[in-house]
């Protein structure tokens, strides 16, 4: 048997149901990984010791019809955990302990997993590389000094590095697809409305989705089945029947319509994306799928619109971290003085700047000018790929535009650290599922992602979809485990 | 209107008209708050009526409340409005300390219900008052300031409860008007059963716009909007006291500025709470929390068949069944619970007694002892049983004064009182005969004098007799049995 910590979920949870491992000694194996791993800067909070009693507990009486049965998980702190502290990446929230459970994570728990600890994350999940957390940004395992993508950064970075099986993270704009795309790993967005939005520390609220970040696609299909579920507390979710979907994870895509959008044939993208791109589409080819060219004509404007919407919602979002109630209060001689001490140094830049953004779009004299025009052009984006839609069965498009860059590299330019979201965003906005899988690798040996975009509810097909092609592409992350320490 | 019933301010032979709107705040009757499954009781211990959402905790989410949108559906019935199969729920965002979220969830662009009228029984005829909109919003919390000398404290129990904000066009005309609008939207509202109006608690409160120009002008001039007016007589008072201020104003030659004013009732005067160039930006936004309110035609009809006889309707069946006077019937229908009692009382009793009855006695006994109708110290089973007893000649008018009298402490039976009493009418045509025998043997003079032609005399006869009955005769046998013997 290979190293625990290297194992799938599946395998995971297939030795556990064979009793050829205890959930003791899974766990007890990520822990002993991640004490040794602190350089990577994953966790903000560990929940080690309640793990192993968590599993402990299992192990006496362990019930194997449960579908991730002792398997110790953690998660982006993000998620709100009953009892574990949940900061979202901000200093506003540094000693926030929720009293209650994420509907996400409780599905977790709900199906016998364990909560191992909190992930790294960029503050209030506004980042494309985990350097805007108050906790320091996160080394992606892949390379020293390259960031692990974000905002779903630790989440990334932990799977990539075997410190936890699997994870959650969330999307609002390619915070799990672009996190996936540098770490090698596998990252889903389900459609919006799929995942429960209860307990999650709210960004975007039209456009955050929960999903899962896997080693492989088979792991991210049995991850999706267990978080997906209509929610009451949620209005957003839909009420629909979710597939089985690791039971019907399929390879046999034989005549599947797989589109390729010509728009996303960027200015200035490099070669090997290219190259990776045109790879994914032979193997879809050899796989018996059908590949047809299609046009997304406001690609172009999706990113401008992206980030009108984002910050609108996320100005009024997080108007709730006042130091009223909860979380970090800086005092004041009175109630003004109060909040803006509060903010000014409970908020890191990224958030100030976007929460700076959202205010002036909604501002009267501006709104008809930003935010509605911003809501009729994505009304335009979500029509384009309807219309696509009616021709093919998936998208094929790579998932970045670039591998990991340094830490540091893109901090004072926050146009360019936008422009890796370009070929994320656009899903968001029209709400569909998109999932990244590792693909290729650059000149540095640097992972690559491709993403496969669906309909509406059609996270099945692009599971069958990355299934295949994951097993034509045959993807090996060489990570070295250059960071360990004795 | 007629012209002498006109509300106008005068000046120097000048004649000012002062234009009124109000967009009153009215808590919709639920269990449960808009957003969230916390109680709405009144008079709780401070903050224990809420949950995480309404303390907006991280990750929490609104859920509509469907019984706070029927109860909104129901109103915009009753204000014969449009309700709109489509409207959205947006934010308000500001920030204070007992706004937990940072914003408000209101409508904005699409209310739930748009335009209606309320119909308002003036003493000089009908007004009809129209209604601009009516929309669904979160209530805030309650800063409290003079408790803690250092800090002030919030109190969350009615953050997040429902209110509708009913919007008047700028139709009024008087304090007076205002009076009556708002005492017709509670009754309204208290038929249907979407707000029970109890201004003291806070239930029923209303920012008043107010504008003044001259007789005859046809342009609105520069409004003032008064916030937050809980009583109808501070919102009176407050109209009269701004209308003179924007009118001094005026006849200095100065402008009124557009503003948000705030009335002090100690000193019963307005002063500025912000001026326009302060006007908060609110950045509305739709609220992508929550979708689009789709309301279904099958749920409006329902609602339909569901609503109760409202004032309107029953004031004119009052009229045309009853036979009430327009007066008699405004009075009897202005308050469900009271419309209730008279219709339970004349279920077995006499109309017109009764209304006489409850219009008169009754609610003199209610204003003296300052109680509402439904805390009747008399219930309408006995009313209805003493009205019973006049009308089938067992007791005199009269004597049923000093019956009702006795049934108020403690809601006796009259019947009893009667009883026990001897208070029974005396009807026998032969005793009253005897009486009226003696009252003429003892004043044989005035007799000579009434059949000399002192036609004016009658009523003293009437008086001795009912005085020899011990008040207990039966008046109109003895004005039969007098007439007889002195005509005869």
């Amino acid at each position: 048997m290979s190293d625990i910590t290297n194992q799938s979920l599946f395998e995971l949870t297939s030795n556990i149901k064979e009793k050829k491992l205890s959930s003791e000694e899974i766990t007890k194996a990520f822990i002993n990984r991640a004490e040794k791993s602190k350089k990577l800067n994953v966790y903000v909070t560990d929940n080690f010791e309640k793990a192993i009693d968590q599993s402990k507990k299992f192990d006496s009486n362990p019930n194997l019809d449960f579908k991730l049965p002792g398997i110790p998980i953690a998660v982006k702190d993000l998620f709100c955990t009953n009892g574990v502290r949940t900061t979202a990446g901000s200093k506003i929230l540094n000693n926030f302990v929720p009293t209650y459970e994420s509907t996400v994570t409780q599905n977790l728990w709900g199906q016998g997993a364990i909560l191992l600890g909190k992930l790294n994350c960029d503050e209030f999940a506004m980042g494309s590389s985990n350097e805007t957390s108050f906790f320091g940004n996160v080394q992606n395992p892949v390379g020293e000094n390259l960031v692990p993508g974000g905002s779903s950064g630790g989440s990334s970075a932990a799977v990539a590095a075997n410190l936890t099986p699997v994870t959650i993270g969330t999307d609002t704009g390619g915070s799990i697809r672009q996190p996936a795309s540098f770490t090698g790993t596998v990252g889903l967005k389900p459609t919006y409305g799929s995942c429960s939005r209860y307990g999650i520390v709210a960004f975007a609220s039209s456009l955050d989705q929960a999903g899962p970040m896997t080693k492989n696609v088979r792991d991210c299909s049995m991850l999706l089945e267990v978080i997906s579920s209509f929610d009451q507390k949620d209005s957003t979710s839909i009420d629909y029947k979710r597939n089985n979907y690791s039971k019907e994870l399929s390879k046999d895509i034989k005549g599947k319509k797989i589109g390729i959008p010509k728009e996303y044939r960027v200015d200035n993208m490099p070669e090997e994306i290219e190259h990776l791109w045109k790879n994914g589409i032979s193997y879809a080819k050899d796989c018996g799928a059908e590949i047809i060219d299609i046009s997304l004509p406001h690609t172009n404007y999706a990113l401008p619109t992206y980030y009108i919407v984002a910050p609108a919602e996320a100005s009024s979002n997080l108007a709730r971290y006042d130091g009223v109630k909860y979380g970090f209060r800086s005092p004041g001689q009175n109630l003004i003085e109060m909040y803006e001490k509060t903010r000014s140094e409970g908020f890191g830049d990224e958030v100030k700047r976007r929460i700076m953004i959202g205010t002036y779009v909604l501002s009267s004299g501006y709104y008809d000018a930003y935010y509605l025009k911003a809501q009729k052009v994505r009304q335009l984006i979500k029509k384009d790929f309807d219309d696509a839609f009616s021709k093919v069965d998936a998208i094929l498009t790579p998932s970045t535009p670039s591998s990991a860059f340094k830490i540091g590299e893109k901090t004072n330019d926050p146009v360019s650290m936008y422009l890796n979201d370009i070929f994320t965003v656009p899903i968001n906005l029209a709400g569909l599922p998109g999932i990244s899988i590792p693909a290729g690798k650059d000149k540095n040996n640097y992972p690559l992602g491709l993403q496969v975009i669906g309909k509406p509810f059609d996270e099945q097909n692009i599971l069958n979809i990355s299934y295949a092609l994951e097993d034509k592409i045959n993807f090996k992350n060489d990570i070295s485990d250059w960071w360990l320490s004795e | 209107m007629s012209k002498n019933s006109e509300y106008l301010i005068e000046r120097e032979n000048k004649q000012y008209e002062v234009i009124i709107g109000l967009e009153v705040h009215a808590q919709v009757t639920s269990e449960s708050k808009l957003f969230s499954q916390s109680s709405t009781k009144f008079g709780a211990e401070p903050n224990t009526q809420v949950s995480l959402v309404d303390a907006a905790f991280p990750g929490m989410l609104p859920v509509i409340n469907e019984f706070c949108i029927e109860q909104a559906i129901k109103t915009g019935i009753g204000l014969k409005a449009k309700i709109n199969k489509k409207s959205v729920f947006d934010r308000k965002n500001y920030f204070y300390a007992d706004l937990p979220q940072g914003y408000q969830i209101s409508q904005y662009k699409y209310p739930i219900v748009g335009e209606g009228k309320v119909i308002l029984d003036m003493p000089n005829g009908q007004k009809e008052i129209g209604i601009e909109r009516l929309h669904l919003e979160q209530d805030a919390g309650k800063s409290i300031h003079d408790i803690d000398p250092n800090n002030t404290l919030v109190d969350l129990n009615r953050s997040g409860v429902a209110l509708m904000e009913i919007v008047s066009k700028p139709d009024l005309r008087s304090p007076d008007e205002v009076n009556v609008y708002i005492k017709k939207l509670r009754s309204i509202m208290r038929y249907l059963g979407t707000c029970d109006g109890n201004m003291q608690e806070g239930s029923l409160r209303a920012d008043v716009n107010v504008s003044v120009r001259l007789k005859g002008e046809t342009e609105f001039g520069t409004r003032c909007e008064i916030k937050n007016v809980n009583s109808i007589k501070f919102m009176q008072m407050a109209i009269i006291s701004e209308a003179n201020r924007q009118i001094d104003l005026l006849e200095e030659g100065k402008e009124i500025d557009q503003e948000t004013r705030l009335f002090d009732t100690k000193r019963n005067e307005t002063r500025s709470m912000r001026s326009k160039e302060d006007a908060h930006d609110y950045r509305y936004f739709p609220d992508p929390d929550l979708l689009p309110l789709e309301i279904s035609q099958e749920l409006i009809e329902k609602i339909k068949s569901d609503i109760p006889e409202l004032p309107d309707e029953k004031k004119k069946r009052f009229i045309d069944k009853f036979n009430l006077s327009p007066y008699e019937a405004t009075i009897l229908v202005s308050d469900i619970e009271t419309s209730n009692f008279f219709e339970e009382v004349i279920k077995n009793s006499d109309v017109k007694l009764a209304t006489n009855w409850i219009t008169g006695e009754l609610f003199a006994v209610l204003n003296e002892k300052n109680l509402e109708i439904s805390q009747s110290p008399v219930s309408a089973k006995n009313l209805s049983k003493l009205i019973n007893l006049i009308k089938d000649g067992t007791i005199s008018g009269k004597i049923a004064k000093t019956v009702f009298e006795q049934m108020i402490d403690g809601d006796q039976d009259p019947l009893l009182i009667v009883k026990e009493k001897g208070l029974k009418q005396e009807s026998d045509p032969k005793a009253i005969e005897e009486l009226i025998n003696k009252v003429i043997e003892n004043n044989s003079d005035k007799v000579a004098e009434y059949k000399s032609g002192k036609d004016k005399l009658f009523g003293f006869f009437v008086g001795q007799a009912m005085k020899e009955s011990k008040g207990k005769g039966n008046p109109q046998l003895i004005n039969k049995i007098l007439k007889e013997k002195l005509n005869g």
